[in-house]
């Protein structure tokens, strides 16, 4: 799959990336360049990334999902991972993963709100 | 008491797009069986982990899809073949944490953890073969 195939929405200063397609290596890799880029781009103070539509994530994806959000980091913008199911997650934590870089929420609006709160204590520092 | 092997599926991995059609398989399979969506996320997983070890080590490999059943016991067993590169160190590939291949090297060592039985023989120069077993919870 080429860049581009995973839609990255605009709402003010955050970004929505929302995966709806099942990921092969090659597509999560596009991803996480285009989301780069658009951080980039857009300026944009922070980052959710939706995984609702993933229903298995395995150590390739869920590294390159956390790697995202640490490089994302490194370019000033703070990611949220929203919509795990609980069968993704069991798994990841029976395999012995942890997402270590990112924050994670139930839902995009608890990542919203999440990332609402993190910026104005930044703001108070 | 030997399993009985209800049905057999053979699917050969030489492309990224045979992993995913394995995987697929591999759910559809869990599904058939009756697996709760925990069992079957857990399957699936441990079959992409091993599919992709075929396709990013050895390039090529055949993975054998087996339902089974053993009394009541409803189960599934994949069987991951290939002639690759072999693994000179089992017991540091296992031991988790180790990788080769710029991932987490948690593959097989998570694998292990999502199945029921895990058996690996790999010999170096001469190719891997992991067969995982997953039993239907009741």
């Amino acid at each position: 799959m080429q860049s581009g195939q995973i839609p990255i929405l605009r709402i003010g200063t955050t970004l929505l990336a929302s995966i709806q397609v099942e990921l092969r290596d090659t597509s999560a890799q596009a991803f996480q360049q285009d989301v780069l880029k658009a951080i980039e781009k857009s300026r944009s103070r922070g980052l959710i990334i939706d995984i609702t539509g993933l229903d298995m994530v395995d150590t390739f994806v869920a590294r390159i999902l956390t790697d995202t959000g640490r490089m994302a980091k490194l370019m000033g913008t703070e990611t949220v991972l929203v919509g795990m199911r609980p069968e993704v997650a069991a798994t990841l934590v029976r395999m012995g993963f942890s997402m270590q870089g990112v924050y994670t929420a139930l839902n995009v609006d608890e990542g919203l709100a999440l990332l609402a709160q993190l910026q104005s204590s930044q703001a108070r520092d | 008491m030997a399993a009985r092997v209800l049905s057999t599926q053979e699917m050969k991995i030489t492309s990224e797009d045979d992993v995913v059609l394995v995987r697929r398989a591999v759910r559809a399979l869990a599904e058939r069986r009756g697996f709760d969506s925990f069992g079957s996320a857990a399957l699936t997983t441990a079959a992409t982990e091993l599919g992709r070890n075929i396709w990013v080590h050895a390039r090529s490999g055949l993975v054998i899809l087996e339902e089974l059943e053993d009394g009541l016991r409803h189960g599934v067993r994949v069987e991951f073949r290939d002639q690759g590169p072999g693994i000179p160190d089992v017991a540091w590939a296992m031991a988790g944490g180790n990788s080769t291949a710029s991932s987490l090297g948690l593959g097989l060592s998570g694998t292990k953890r999502l199945v029921d039985d895990f058996q690996l023989q790999s010999e170096a120069g001469r190719g891997t073969c992991v067969r995982i077993t997953k039993w239907k919870r009741f």
